[in-house]
């Protein structure tokens, strides 16, 4: 006898955002990649559609960083040059995206200035053609006046530019909306506080298909639990029809699964955990192995050797 | 999943002759609904109406229970922060009876070594799946009994023949292992071996649609401790069927699927494989079967297990009482923290790195982080003072320094004055303790 499959019926669904721009939009990118607009839970492709497939962004650091061994390894001697870095990230890693994260521009480090933030973004941006992530320091006056040079810098090219909160949103959201770019809205694991923020960017004039959620990763054994439901309910959300909350979510695995311990101590240190190596991949893929379950669109990541692992588990999530 | 007034009454005779103490059929069926009567009152209910009010009482997946406490099923939602997942997937390790004994050794040596301590939890694997690739009935039976002698965890024993689990299972009867599988071709003699040795039993078919067939049929044989496997092997078929069993067991309460549903991974390589598992485990397989039985392999599965199984509304707690990192002296440091269990190993984890022996605090604040706790007013000057008085950390220091997390800096005037001790603030994040440490002089 032929069961009667319950297939949910969704009132409405992820929206799409498109990230780069190509030279017939304005831009330099040799594609666009777009990402969201799923009409049903993740990988259920039997009651909704999937049209484009979680991507995966690798981490670039404006400054040589202060990774495991086991990462920089693997990336090798480029560390100390973005262009590079990102280049090899795409042409050897197979990354969909580069998310330059300027750690040097920190008042208490580095201190770089705006303008060699800039520069180093249009270094980048001519080195590889697929569209890019850039986010400032955690300083946020500073970060402010960093992403607004950066916008200016790469006017046109629709960055995803990050990140607005609650409590400072304004200047980024201008700049946004200026220079043509996508932003990041963070909120802090919180899902009234990162539909309340998305209200306000959108208050400003910046429309709905422009803004990605970051709704604040924890790594695997540190709070996943959390990150994981918050984004089930918004994912839910989105379906029922919550334009609120139906913008596609970045997750940023790599350097939270790389915090917890677990990914960097050796085994003679822990020895009931087993060898490094596959822990620490194991790791950072599994955090992203989780929130792929409850609706991430795209995944920063920074282990090549995840990399490789999480775009098989898409690959077969995707294949029906 | 309790009924309503209204769904009682059309299975009820509907005599009104009040033999049940009550005026009318619909007033009875309402007492039911809200539990103030019970069906034996009514003396004329039917056979068939008090089978269809028990099943649609019953919970929409049935607990089953073998070996050594491992429980599967028995849960009530599809999304944790409806409610919580109550029963952890159980992880088995998958053990082929073609394994030479030399080989077995090895294989045995691996599954003891998978217990772990991490954040002040104790993971531990559930059992073995002895598998019957050598189709000799007698190996099969062997190596089963080799693992039941070497381990006392549970126990799956899995063969097409019911011959060769018969061989196994008389032997083992008394660890209660789960046995299977029981197909279209075999399941009779499956279903009725497990029925009288009291042992559930895995019910195997390809697709849901053979899968209700087949559990039709054996529960036709009166048994009905079952887990089902739905017979897919690759990640995006499995996460179908598994949405699928559970939607249609707890939304549409349909009785065939009110079993807990094992899941076996298709990958042989060990990183793929748990990548494969890892959707398992978050989507609702209340057992997976896996080949690899590495320590760096099975840590990170059980930890993401160990999170999404946390009851959303309970959060881990660690004991508020003094706690103490490293070979600690009359110099360590005292760090105040909450005793949110994820708060205060991010804090523990830290204060380790540093290398420096410390004592950390943590207060007690219903499990809630420092900021929240601020915000709730459970992280207040007075209790970290108290706190501090009643553990004692005044005889076991000489120094008169206690560091609060830089969150909540502004308690730290108040804190002084109250406990007379002199409060550095700490930094923000726990990460930053290792670099703050360095510079922290005690005087």
């Amino acid at each position: 006898m032929s069961v009667t499959l319950v297939k949910e019926r969704y009132a409405s669904k992820v929206g799409e955002v498109v990230l780069g721009a190509t030279p017939e939009q304005g831009g330099t990118r040799t594609a666009t990649v777009t990402v969201g607009g799923d009409s049903a839970l993740p990988f259920l492709h039997f009651e909704g559609q999937m049209p484009n497939r979680p991507v995966i962004a690798m981490e670039v650091t404006d400054i040589v960083p202060a990774w495991q061994e086991l990462i920089t390894r693997q990336i090798g001697d480029v560390l100390n040059d973005p262009a590079a870095w990102a280049k090899k990230c795409v042409d050897e890693f197979g990354a969909d995206l580069i998310f330059l994260k300027f750690d040097g521009a920190d008042p208490e480090g580095e201190n770089r200035s705006p303008e060699d933030c800039a520069r180093i973004v249009r270094e980048v941006l001519a080195a590889v053609g697929v569209p890019l992530i850039v986010e400032g320091c955690d300083d946020p006056a500073k970060n402010n006046e960093v992403m607004t040079a950066i916008a200016e810098a790469a006017a046109g090219e629709n960055l995803l530019i990050g990140f607005a909160e609650q409590d400072n949103y304004k200047s980024i959201v201008a700049a946004a909306m200026v220079h043509k770019h996508t932003l990041i809205a963070r909120s802090p694991l919180d899902i009234n506080i990162c539909k309340q923020l998305n209200i306000l960017i959108n208050e400003m004039g910046l429309p709905l298909n422009k803004i990605i959620i970051d709704p604040t990763v924890a790594g695997l054994g540190f709070g996943i639990e959390y990150v994981y439901s918050i984004m089930e309910r918004a994912r839910l959300g989105a379906l029922a029809n919550d334009k609120m909350l139906s913008m596609p979510m970045i997750c940023n695995i790599g350097s939270e699964a790389n915090r917890c311990k677990e990914a960097y101590v050796s085994a003679e240190e822990y020895p009931g955990w087993g060898d490094l190596a596959d822990r620490s991949v194991l790791w950072e893929a599994v955090t992203a192995s989780g929130v792929l379950q409850v609706g991430a669109s795209i995944l920063v990541m920074r282990n090549p050797a995840a990399v490789r692992l999480v775009r098989k588990n898409i690959a077969d999530l995707m294949s029906e | 999943m309790a009924l309503t007034g209204l769904d009682i009454y059309k299975q009820l005779p509907k005599k009104n002759c009040k033999e049940c103490g009550v005026p009318t059929c619909l007033a009875f069926a309402m007492a039911l609904a809200s539990g103030k009567a019970a069906l034996d009152a009514c003396p004329y209910v039917t056979e068939a109406a008090r089978e269809a009010l028990n099943s649609a009482s019953a919970p929409p997946i049935k607990a089953v229970k073998f070996g050594k406490d491992s429980v599967l099923g028995d849960e009530t939602v599809l999304f944790r922060h409806d409610k919580t997942f109550y029963h952890p997937t159980t992880l088995l390790i998958h053990v082929s009876d073609t394994l030479s004994d030399d080989e077995l050794r090895v294989k045995l040596q691996e599954i003891k070594n998978l217990e772990f301590e991490r954040v002040g939890l104790h993971y531990s694997i559930d059992g073995v799946a002895v598998v019957n690739d050598s189709g000799d009935a007698r190996r099969f039976a062997q190596v089963a009994a080799e693992m039941a002698e070497s381990t006392d965890k549970s126990l799956v024993l899995l063969s097409e023949d019911p011959q060769a689990v018969k061989a196994a299972l008389v032997q083992l009867v008394s660890r209660k292992p789960l046995i299977g599988a029981a197909t279209a071709a075999n399941y009779e003699a499956m279903v009725n071996l497990a029925k009288e040795n009291s042992v559930p039993v895995i019910i195997r078919a390809e697709g849901l649609d053979a899968l209700n067939d087949l559990v039709e049929k054996a529960q036709a044989l009166g048994y009905k401790e079952f887990v089902l496997d739905p017979g897919s092997r690759t990640p995006v078929e499995t996460l179908a069927n598994l949405t699928h069993l559970r939607r249609l067991a707890i939304k549409k309460k349909f009785r065939p699927f009110g079993y807990p549903v094992i899941a076996f991974t298709g990958k042989s390589e060990p990183l793929e494989e748990i990548m494969e598992a890892s959707i398992y485990v978050a989507k609702y397989a209340s057992a997976v079967v896996l080949k690899t039985s590495s320590q760096a392999h099975l840590l990170p599965l059980m930890t993401l297990r160990q999170n999404i199984y946390t009851d959303p509304q309970k959060p881990i707690q660690v004991e508020p009482s003094l706690h103490s990192v490293g070979n600690v002296n009359e110099n360590s440091p005292l760090y105040i923290t909450t005793n949110f269990s994820l708060t205060y190993y991010s804090v523990e984890g830290e204060v380790e790195t540093s290398k420096i022996p410390s004592y950390i605090l943590p207060i007690d604040t219903d499990g809630t982080s420092v900021l929240t706790a601020y915000a709730a007013g459970k992280f207040e000057p007075e209790k970290i003072t108290e706190a501090m008085l009643a553990c004692g950390i005044a005889d076991k220091v000489k120094h008169r320094t206690v560091i609060i997390p830089g969150y909540v800096a502004v308690i730290s005037g108040k804190l002084a004055v109250l406990s007379g001790w002199k409060v550095v603030v700490g930094p923000r994040e726990s990460s930053g303790i290792v670099s703050f440490s360095k510079t922290l002089s005690l005087s």
